[in-house]
């Protein structure tokens, strides 16, 4: 029976919805201290002295720390990815510390480390510490932290500039020359926090008589953790597990490595002996979890007269936050994804990263690839009103063509190898969006009927692709056992996309057992220890096809051991009922546990060059990731009084190659889209001239609610991917990244003022008006 | 520092009683002196609503009140919805898992809390008051429409279980 490609119910569920499923919060260990830090309340600032002598003699508090009892230890991060093999490119590395040292880089950075009997005394013994800082000038704006004279966020540097990354395809000063229509504009996209709901969080033991250290982690890669861990503890990798349990959603931000609560719990543990806690609190989240997201472009596209794109030229700036751990990975995913689904001939592109005063920047949801979308698509916007071209149209005629594949667009993508998509088709996306959303009946009668009503009601239509599934591997173990259940282990971890069903779909279909047969573990490095994570929309590409390949190498073994043991050969044997029968005389038939007992024999010999039990491990490396894509279409309604928006319908076509579980990935999809549309109108991180957060809380910060986020109706395409045998694609990011260049498009539909453009993003409702009121002045005195 | 208070409560039907600092939210109470950790805490100032749980059977944010103010009260967690076990689940959680309206699951607990109640009052409920009945807490995973679904499904089933 096919399992793949089922709408199947998770197996992980009912520990979930019960209160059962361990998150690390839930950890509870005999004689735990708890932990908290103090952090700076200033954005930039150079350290005097952190004078702990009272926070130490608090009663009930067991260790405090600051940067200069860490000794050795104290020692900046590893650089997680290391930048892109460019001509041309510059690269400073400049990762966070532990605890801040002699100086201070952003608000929110930890200064000290607390360590008492509860986590309330932690807190109160933090107020006894005495920090005398001299303040220094803020880099908040990126564009000023570039002007001569700046104040300097690393003093060693000469100015703010983290990287420069210069990458061209083409030649674009001749496709400009040839152009009939150049089309410049400058867009501004800001900040903001992936805010999962649960907070990071750490527990580490030491076991002094097994010499062992255990941690749970809030991470989406524990493997990696543990092999850094080892490495700055000074202890062997199988000294130490890491698990990363229930996580209560991850977006990216739980995989930067090592956040310095990471580094330090651990640590401190050993050195007390004392299982230690720490779980962030959700003002610590607002200024220690990395966030994402600050851009500007000054982008500019050479097109001809019928519309079709013959370059594009763009430079931006990037906020990398205060350090840049994570290397390049968001701005090289905005250079990268702007090409989209178009056949673009030229084209220019450099970004410089920024140091700011700010909270460090790595992945969330989309990575940089919104940024990129919104600069093609709003180019795109202004180009189809320029040359009085349909906006479908317009991206039908720029549309790589379905034989174009594989299409080369000769520049480094985010894992270091060329961009190269693998395989798509993209009209009939459109065709299937503009169809789903009511296009041409919505723009002919309804849109027209609804303004004469006085109401503001307008629709839009946007394309994107999406890089995903990329390398290193991963690797699963596939075991099926005496019981007959079935176990499926692997490396990466797990914050909801449901990989205890989908990877039990793929081992249950191989070994002919139900999915609620296979158990899963991911995210325990006893279990499993060689694997990188769960990030860029790979999980179930990469992890999926190592799950593949380990199970069709137990069918593989179950048929061999079953041909033995039925004295029939492989080829008249048929997997089965639950085991192997013969395919013509169903009745003689052997079940997978007894298999799994033979396979592991108490007595007599395993034959030489075997290997016992009904087991393989299997690794899948792609050696370039897939490439989804979609169209995302939407129709809008704004209050012009109030700028309150209302979205009243939202269309979704998406193409991730083979799809394992629909139910699934349309849950990926509506999650994307909220939190998409959350980036566009609701979430921005407002910080002022001193680079203070100001609206560090849920009151503040707002995210969609169930009243703010619309139905989305989601359609699938496939376009198996050849570079994997599931011919699948990742979906976790799809339904993120066109949502802001699409709602802006669809507003300025719904407004309908002449020459209004939307260049900037979050908007919010009194950004919004401010923004028509300019352009209504300006058309007045026109 | 020692301010500690002696707080009985009934939980999930059961008596329970445990000391505590007067300072300590009943979130942290149920999870971590109860070991009630089906409650989760997603920010501590009464917006996520992650904590939801019932409190003389009206859903409440268990991180706005402290322990010490549940005394003598009767309060009923996610624990308590399936006290047999995942295998016997309580039909909405059966709804939730049939829709799939829960992914990272952290804030399930809390929605499941504040729709028992909404549904035994609204048992035929339109999809807007499910909306505003969802308003008040926050999932970063779902997008809600499932979880819509998920309540939709529940109340059909006992509308029909109820006409039959």
């Amino acid at each position: 029976m096919r399992l793949v490609g089922r709408r199947v119910r998770r197996n992980e569920d009912p520990r979930l919805l019960t209160g059962r499923a361990l998150f690390v919060d839930d950890v509870q260990r005999p004689g735990m201290l708890h932990v908290a830090f103090l952090r700076s309340p200033f954005a930039h600032a150079r350290i005097n002295e952190v004078d702990v002598s009272m926070a130490r003699e608090f009663p009930g508090v067991h260790a405090v720390y600051t940067a200069a009892d860490l000794g050795d230890y104290w020692r900046p991060g590893p650089l997680l990815v290391p930048p892109p093999p460019v001509e041309g490119s510059v690269f400073h590395e400049r990762t966070q510390v532990p605890l801040a040292k002699d100086k201070i880089r952003h608000l929110g950075e930890p200064v000290a480390m607390i360590v008492a009997d509860s986590r309330a005394l932690a807190e109160d013994a933090s107020d006894r510490i005495f920090l005398d800082c001299e303040p220094l000038d803020a880099v908040v704006d990126l564009e000023r932290a570039l002007e001569p004279g700046a104040p300097l966020v690393h003093d060693d540097l000469d100015s703010n500039i983290a990287a420069l990354v210069p990458q061209r395809k083409g030649d674009y000063a001749s496709a400009r020359e040839r152009a009939d229509v150049v089309i410049r504009r400058r867009l501004v996209y800001d900040r903001g926090a992936s805010a999962a709901i649960e907070n990071r969080g750490v527990v580490a033991e030491w076991d002094r008589l097994t010499e062992r250290l255990m941690i749970w982690d809030t991470t989406q890669a524990p493997i990696p953790i543990r092999n850094g861990l080892a490495s700055m503890l000074g202890l062997s990798e199988s000294q130490v597990r890491v698990v990363a349990p229930f996580v209560g959603g991850g977006f990216g931000p739980k995989i930067m490595m090592f956040y310095p609560e990471e580094v330090l719990v651990p640590w401190a543990a050993i050195r007390l002996d004392r299982p230690l806690k720490w779980i962030e609190d959700r003002s610590e989240n607002f200024v220690a979890t990395t966030q994402e997201r600050g851009q500007i472009h000054d982008a500019e596209i050479a097109l001809t007269r019928d519309g079709r794109i013959l370059g594009v030229k763009d430079s931006f700036l990037h906020d990398t936050g205060a350090y840049d751990p994570y290397g390049l990975t968001v701005p090289l995913n905005s250079q990268c994804t702007l090409l989209g689904p178009y056949d673009v001939p030229a084209y220019e592109s450099e970004f410089r990263a920024v140091f700011t005063t700010k909270t460090i920047v790595t992945p969330y949801r989309g990575a940089g690839r919104q940024h990129g979308v919104f600069v093609i698509e709003r180019l795109l916007d202004a180009a189809s009103r320029e040359l009085g071209i349909d906006r479908i149209e317009i991206r039908r005629r720029n549309f790589i063509g379905p034989d174009d594949f594989p299409y080369a667009n000769e520049v480094i993508y985010q894992d270091a190898a060329p961009l190269v998509y693998d395989s798509g088709n993209y009209e009939p996306l459109l065709d299937k969006a503009k169809e789903m959303i009511g296009w041409e009946k919505f723009v002919a009668e309804k849109q027209p009927r609804l303004r004469a009503e006085g109401r503001h009601v307008g629709i839009g239509i946007v394309a994107y692709v999406e890089g995903t599934g990329i390398g290193p591997y991963e690797g699963a173990r596939v075991q099926v056992e005496p019981t007959g259940r079935v176990s499926v282990v692997t490396g990466v971890g797990t914050q909801g996309q449901g990989h205890y069903t989908v990877l039990a779909q793929i081992a249950a279909e191989q070994l002919g057992v139900g999915v609620s047969d296979v158990a899963v573990v991911t995210g325990d490095t006893d279990q499993f220890h060689w694997g990188s994570g769960t990030f860029a929309s790979r999980g179930a590409v990469v992890a999926g096809n190592a799950v593949h390949a380990a199970a069709k190498e137990v069918r593989h073994r179950m048929l061999e051991l079953a041909a033995k043991h039925l004295d029939a050969p492989v080829e008249e044997l048929e997997v089965a009922d639950g085991g192997v029968r013969l395919i013509a005389d169903p009745e003689r038939h052997i079940d997978r546990g007894q298999l799994a007992s033979l396979a592991n024999p108490l007595r007599g010999a395993v034959e030489p060059g075997t290997e016992p039990g009904l087991e393989a491990t299997q690794y899948f490396g792609p050696y370039r990731g897939a490439t989804a894509s979609g169209v995302h279409a939407a129709i809008v309604e704004v209050d012009p009084e109030t700028m309150l928006v209302e979205v009243l319908d939202y269309v979704v076509v998406h193409d991730c190659g083979k799809v394992l579980n629909p139910l699934l990935v349309d849950g990926q999809v509506h999650g994307g889209v909220a939190q998409g549309l959350g980036n566009a109108f609701y979430e921005e991180l407002v910080y002022d001239d001193e680079g203070q957060l100001l609206n560090a809380s849920f009151m503040d910060f707002l995210l969609p609610t169930s009243l703010d986020v619309p139905r989305v109706k989601v359609g699938h395409l496939e376009t198996p991917s050849p570079l994997n045998e599931l011919g699948s694609k990742g979906a976790g990011e799809a339904g993120a990244i066109p949502t802001a260049a699409l709602f802006v498009q669809a507003l300025e539909d719904a407004l309908a003022i002449p020459g209004f453009e939307i260049r900037e993003i979050p908007l919010h409702p009194s950004r919004l008006w401010e923004l028509v009121r300019a352009a209504k002045g300006a058309e007045e005195a026109e | 520092m020692s301010d500690r208070h002696t707080v009985r409560v009934t939980v999930n039907g059961e008596p329970r009683v445990a000391e505590t600092e007067a300072r300590t939210l009943l979130s942290d109470f149920l999870r971590h002196d109860l070991g009630l950790t089906g409650t989760h805490v997603g920010c501590e100032h009464g917006v996520c609503g992650a904590c939801t749980i019932l409190f003389d059977g009206e859903p409440v944010r268990s991180c706005l009140l402290l322990a010490v103010q549940a005394e003598g009260r009767t309060i009923e967690t996610v624990e308590g919805l399936a006290p047999d076990g995942r295998d016997h689940l309580h039909p909405l959680q059966e709804a939730f898992r049939e829709t799939h309206g829960l992914q990272c699951g952290f804030c399930t607990p809390g929605f499941l809390m504040t729709l028992v109640p909404f549904l035994e009052e609204n048992p035929d409920p339109t999809e807007h008051e499910i909306r505003m009945a969802l308003s008040g807490n926050l999932c970063r995973c779902t997008g809600y429409q499932h979880i819509v679904d998920a309540v939709q499904l529940a109340a059909k089933k006992k509308t029909d279980e109820g006409g039959a």
